[in-house]
């Protein structure tokens, strides 16, 4: 067990491509923390120089009280689960999970016991015997899972894990995961493009951009107070609307939106924060047209355009049926607390 | 299942298209191979008028012939120092190759040219830098006080074949061995470096037992080439010599036959020439074979 610290952590490829450009990061003993952002943000790219398959460009990076800098991967105590699994073909599962412990001198019985141990925990005793490539995609998952933690090392690293997984068994390993990790109390560090994942399994996020850290916290924080258009339209789904200010101001009749902070120039609306009946707080009203209609069980997705504007707008209600027909006007409420105030050009958030 | 299928206009031209590759085939192959089969049974008189069959005489007088016996161990001893030498070697090129993948290109371009090499050209190529008189290398050897002539030591003449012999074949286990290096995914080797193994360990642990079914098929390869393939290079260096001493199975086909004029019993050992490499084969893909895929 272990903290991970990174100061001022850069990556440029041998050709000049600057694929990490300074994080700053506190990871604590024990904590879960999710790496999330789109696809070519640097996120394997950190997730590789924290193990030590990356070289670090610049900066310094802790693992406990030791800078790990220019340590082997083997000397850094980590152990790390591929999204490909990266499980050895021509081993059984017994050495694929027994191979680290025998590289590190473990006796035979200790290995054994600890083998047993992580296989009864993963639920993957049956398959001790049998080769890789006789397992399905999630009993091999299971199995990268379980040499990582046979080891019993100071931090988890994961890239991508589930990402090879079909949606059900996703879900189900993703609480596995997260029960696990809450169990051994191991520092994680998760890689990841999926938001919904990544809400559901941190303690703590980090959204990443281009190589740079755009919002640290807790998933809670950051879906209720993203720190940036890009964070606010990548947490959340459907994606946050963006509506500009002047186009709001001509649609309500006060003066509702002239207490936004200084610099405002868009605002963002949750999809779930556009409601159907007018809520007894102030208020926005906007007028649209229903352009499509979208069932999806317990939640509905209205399409919409609004009147006197060409933004496409999405709005998320509970399911059932249509509030009015595909084509027909339709009115809904925004209150005035629910509005996130961003200036376009920073592409911050401005209070 | 799909299968492909072309259709042609004349139901004759699929014939036409194969025939110069079957007719090669006939003619160099199987006429021969038909023709040695044949003549193994038979004995031929000193001027070549009268053919008379004679059973398994040819075949027992050579499996009882010591000098016959001899080239088999000695293309045994021959065949294994090859294979071993020109897989060994390519393995270890392809390892370093593999290693500096940006200019993998260029090492390999240069790595490939000794196949282009005849055989014979490869064989002169060595006997001149070997050449006890005019060699670069015995004059090299002469500074550590090793007296270089292969048309005395026979222990050098072997040398002498084996190095020629395994130079033009390193070339082709290199392009094979670094294609599997190239197959074996990264994300395998990242995984053992963070469970520990160095780098040897990485290699003999991971590595190598992947590429398995490449080492199979060029050891097949490699043992077809040292027992068919080598004539050109023995018959140009060594031309078997000194003594008996570089004769191997092909070889002795060939000086038994068109120099020794014994038809019968030189048609008999390239029967069994083609015989052992059939049965090396069918054992190495009845036995080996099992255990190198995973
Ligand atoms: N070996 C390399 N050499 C040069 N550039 C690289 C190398 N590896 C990655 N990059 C570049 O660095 C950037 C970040 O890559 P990285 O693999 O970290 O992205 P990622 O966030 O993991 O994306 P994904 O979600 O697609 O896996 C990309 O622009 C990529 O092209
Ligand atoms: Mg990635």
């Amino acid at each position: 067990m272990a903290s991970i610290t990174l100061e001022g952590i850069k990556k440029t490829y041998a050709g000049g491509v600057q694929a990490v450009k300074g994080i700053d990061l506190a990871i604590e003993d024990g904590e879960f923390v999710v790496l999330v952002g789109p696809s070519g943000c640097g996120k394997s790219t950190l997730l590789r120089m924290v193990a030590g398959l990356e070289t670090i460009s610049e900066g310094t990076l802790k693992i406990g009280d030791r800078v790990v800098n220019k340590l082997e991967p083997a000397e850094r105590d980590i152990a790390m689960v591929f999204q490909n699994y990266a499980l050895y073909p021509h081993m059984t599962v017994y050495n694929n999970l027994a191979y680290g412990l025998k590289n590190r001198g473990f006796k035979k019985p200790a290995i054994e016991e600890r083998v047993r141990k992580a296989a009864k925990m993963l639920e993957i005793e049956e398959y001790l015997q049998r080769k890789p490539r006789n397992l399905s995609g999630g009993q091999r998952q299971r199995v990268a899972m379980g040499r990582a933690l046979v080891r019993e090392p100071a931090a988890f690293l994961f890239d991508e894990p589930l990402s090879n997984l079909d949606a059900k068994l996703r879900v189900q390993m993703r609480v596995e995961i997260k029960q696990l990790q809450r169990r051994l109390k191991t520092t994680s560090l998760y890689v990841t493009h999926d938001q919904l994942e990544a809400m559901t399994l941190g303690d703590r996020l980090v959204v990443l951009n281009a190589g740079k850290i755009e919002q640290v916290g807790t998933p809670m924080e950051i879906f209720n107070r993203p720190a940036s258009m890009f964070v606010a339209g990548f947490i959340g789904s459907p994606a946050m609307n963006m509506l500009p200010v002047e186009y709001l101001a001509t649609r309500s009749a006060d003066n509702l939106l002239d207490d936004l902070p200084a610099g405002t120039d868009i605002v963002g609306i949750r999809p779930d924060d556009m409601h159907l009946s007018a809520p007894s707080a102030p208020h926005l009203v906007v007028d649209s047209t229903l352009e499509l209609f979208e069932a999806a069980g317990a939640e509905s997705h209205l399409y919409v355009r609004l009147a006197g504007s060409e933004q496409p707008t999405v709005i998320r209600t509970g399911g059932g049926e249509p509030p009015v027909n595909e084509g027909e006007t339709l009115r809904f409420y925004i209150a005035r607390s629910a509005l996130h105030p961003f200036n376009r050009e920073s592409g911050q958030r401005t209070g | 299942m799909q299968t492909k299928r072309s259709t042609y206009q004349n139901r004759w031209l699929p014939y036409c298209l194969l025939a110069p590759q079957l007719i090669i085939t006939l003619v160099f192959f199987i006429w021969p191979a038909s023709q040695a089969v044949k003549s193994s049974f038979e004995r031929t008189d000193a001027f070549g008028f009268k053919t008379t069959f004679v059973g398994l005489s040819n075949y027992a007088r050579i499996l009882s012939d010591p000098s016959y016996l001899n080239a088999l161990g000695r293309t045994a001893i021959f065949a294994v120092s090859v294979t071993v030498l020109s897989m060994g070697l390519a393995l270890l090129l392809a390892v370093c190759v593999n290693r500096v993948l940006r200019s993998a290109k260029f090492y390999t371009t240069l790595l490939v040219w000794p196949y282009a090499v005849a055989p014979v050209v490869a064989g002169v190529l060595w006997w001149f830098l070997f050449n006890p008189t005019i060699g670069l290398l015995p004059h090299v050897l002469d500074w550590f006080d090793i007296n270089w002539n292969h048309r005395v030591s026979g222990s050098q003449a072997m040398i002498l074949i084996t190095i020629a012999a395994a130079w033009k074949q390193i070339s082709y286990n290199f392009l094979f061995f670094l294609a599997g290096l190239q197959s074996v995914p990264k994300s395998l080797i990242e995984a053992a470096a963070i469970d520990g193994a160095t780098p040897f360990k990485r290699f003999w642990s991971i590595v190598f037992p992947l590429l398995s079914p490449t080492t199979f098929f060029l050891l097949i390869i490699n043992i077809n080439y040292v027992m068919f393939d080598t004539f050109g290079v023995i018959d140009a260096t060594t031309g078997g010599g000194p003594g008996q001493a570089t004769m191997t199975l092909v070889y002795k086909v060939y000086t038994d036959g068109v120099a020794g004029l014994n038809i019968g019993s030189s048609s008999a050992q390239s029967v069994l020439l083609m015989g052992i490499v059939i049965l090396l084969t069918f054992i190495q893909f009845r036995y080996v074979e099992r255990r190198v895929n995973y």
